[in-house]
């Protein structure tokens, strides 16, 4: 029962990933070359950055100082756990990095808005948290990688009790804890 | 009685010497209509000794907080009689009283103090209750509560809940990234306020057993959520629970054996029963979708929880023995933490109304007509608790841009607010009986 669960997530997170890859045809094509030369890595950073959402190319090393230019903040929607689209090129730039580098770790952290119950926020921001997880699994992460933590609604990064607050809690936060 | 003082005496001195923060005060914002009228004498002092209570007043802040009673002030009182044969009706039918409470409080001998009250009907210039409490010098807060009881179910035929208690978390800013959080021990009215866990991280869903001994609460002090069961009495704690992921939403059974809780460890959200003696872990839900916040039904037959099986929180409840599960809400797009009064009938929850918008707001639904009345307009309220007289409901809400507790009774006609002089309040959690 669970492993089906677990596979109908993973192949239902692949079909959002494929759909996003196509979405992006252009550098991932780019990049899939510069993958299989896999030889000229940094020097030319700057340059192998997507313009749009700073992401690394697909396909590439990347490195450490590349870390520092990915999203480590993912954001939702009200009572959804949805990754959106604008953050996958930066997750799957992590989880690349993760798989280079098998001793880096990282921990999700999952959070919700003050909005609804605190225990079923919790929830939602566990399920938010594995739905990032899933995304960085996918790509190459390996589970001793990546730990998940939900805080629900307790740690807000935002105080204030408006639409916007809301909308910058409802997140996930990716933090190194070994790179 | 006696337990209850011996108890008290020893957690005052175990624990007195923790800091006092956040005290709430209670203000009634919403009586019943016409609240009965009735005057506290205060109770003469015939002891020698210097006494730390106004027993009178704690009896007059009682029954005025219950919304159902309108007190008399002191500043209008003809005369302070402590006997009857001191008690003019005739007086106190003038100031247009229905009932009036006299008392005094004598030492023992043995060092323990009593306390004599006795109430009045003014009409009728009959004797309704006469009592004599007998408590130590510290109890006397506890002997006015016991008083507030009898008189509250001499005369409205409730229960009263004057001398429960309750537990609530309160979140302070300490800098930009530092926060700290308490879980508090207090009277029904926030009076004897203490901390019972402090840390600088989260701490919530604090809940009582059913003796009233013990409280299991989540707490992230590693970092992660832990389920721990404290002992009210020594303190003592024992961290129970923690598994990878989510470990939440500890209830205790009603015969105190077992608690049901929320683990992910399978991949999401269940409802576990862990047996306390044996901890032997049982899996009660299997999907998908978020299944939490579960809550026993009295009986301790079945419990009530929220899933989101159905595409929104909404509120099941689940027989344990024959597995029949059954949906519970239907009204409004969100429905969650649901609790039951002690009779079972009535269904407490959060609640948003279809096309509510933002709005979160406590309801309360009759199990037995599914009529389901929305009891506040608050907007972000959460962490409905109901207090063992099944009459009132204590819950978290927003003032502002701070946390504070609130009350309302579950037929809407009184409601309190509980401020606290600093920080958020939240979670707060009402203790069944304590004797």
């Amino acid at each position: 029962m669970r492993v089906a669960n677990f596979t109908k997530a993973v192949a239902i997170t692949s079909a959002m990933i494929w759909a996003a890859g196509c979405s992006t045809t252009s550098t991932t094509t780019d990049g899939g070359s510069a993958g299989s030369a896999n030889g000229g890595q940094s020097g030319s950073g700057a340059s192998s950055y997507g313009a749009s959402s700073g992401g690394v190319s697909a396909g590439q090393v990347v490195t450490r100082e590349d870390l520092n230019q990915l999203q480590t903040v993912f954001y939702f929607d009200f009572d959804k756990a949805v990754v959106r689209q604008q953050g996958f090129a930066d997750l799957e730039a992590h989880a690349r990095y993760l798989a280079q580098n098998p001793g880096a770790a990282v921990r999700l952290e999952g959070h919700a808005d003050e909005r609804g119950t605190r225990e079923y926020n919790m929830a939602l921001g566990e399920r938010r948290a594995k739905a990032v997880e899933r995304l960085l699994m996918v790509n190459g992460a390996a589970s001793g990688q990546v730990e998940s933590v939900s805080f629900g609604e307790e740690k807000p990064a935002m105080i204030g009790h408006d639409a916007a607050s809301w909308a910058k809690n409802r997140r996930v936060e990716l933090k190194y804890l070994s790179k | 009685m006696v337990k209850l003082i011996q108890l008290w005496t020893f957690m005052l001195a175990t624990l007195f010497t923790v800091p006092v923060h956040a005290e709430l005060v209670v203000e009634v914002t919403q009586g019943v209509e016409s609240p009965t009228r009735i005057a506290i004498v205060p109770f003469a002092n015939e002891s020698a000794l210097a006494l730390s209570e106004d027993v009178a007043q704690v009896v007059e802040q009682d029954l005025g907080r219950s919304g159902f009673f309108e007190p008399m002030s002191r500043d209008n009182m003809l005369g302070f009689p402590s006997r009857q044969q001191d008690v003019f009706f005739r007086d106190w039918r003038i100031s247009r009283m229905d009932y009036v409470v006299i008392g005094r409080v004598q030492a023992t001998g043995s060092g323990e103090l009593s306390v004599t009250y006795e109430l009045f009907d003014v009409l009728r210039e009959t004797s309704l209750l006469t009592e004599n409490v007998s408590v130590t010098p510290e109890g006397l807060r506890d002997a006015a509560h016991f008083i507030s009881d009898r008189i509250f179910e001499e005369l409205t035929g409730l229960k009263g809940a004057f001398s429960t208690q309750i537990v609530y978390v309160t979140a302070e800013q300490m800098g930009a990234d530092r926060q700290r959080f308490r879980l508090m021990l207090a009277d029904w009215d926030g009076a004897r306020a203490q901390t019972i866990l402090e840390s600088p991280q989260p701490i919530l869903s604090p809940a009582w057993s059913m003796d009233g001994s013990k409280l299991a609460y989540v707490s992230f002090e590693t970092g992660k959520p832990s389920i721990y069961v404290q002992h009210l009495a020594t303190g003592q704690r024992e961290r129970i629970q923690s598994f990878p992921g989510l470990n939440g939403a500890p209830a205790w059974s009603p015969d105190g054996q077992r608690l049901a809780l929320v683990l992910s460890r399978d991949g999401n959200p269940e409802i576990y029963l862990l047996n306390l003696q044996t901890r032997e872990l049982q899996r009660v839900t299997r999907h998908y979708g978020i299944d939490t916040e579960p809550s026993w039904s009295p009986d301790g037959q079945s419990l009530i929880f929220t899933s989101d099986r159905g595409g929104q929180p909404q509120i099941y409840r689940l027989n344990l023995a024959t597995r029949n599960l059954e949906r519970l809400t239907f009204e409004g797009n969100y429905n969650a933490r649901g609790r039951l009064t002690q009779d079972g009938r009535f269904l407490t929850m959060v609640h948003r109304s279809q096309g509510g918008g933002n709005g979160f707001d406590i309801a309360v639904q009759d199990l037995k007509t599914d009529r389901v009345d929305i009891l506040t307009r608050s907007g972000l309220a959460e962490s409905p608790s109901i207090a063992p007289n099944g009459s009132v409901v204590i819950y978290a809400t927003q003032e502002g841009t701070r946390g504070v507790l609130a009350a309302v009774s579950l037929d809407g006609r009184v409601q309190f607010r509980m401020p606290a002089s600093t920080g958020d309040v939240r979670e707060p959690a009402w203790s069944p009986y304590l004797r």
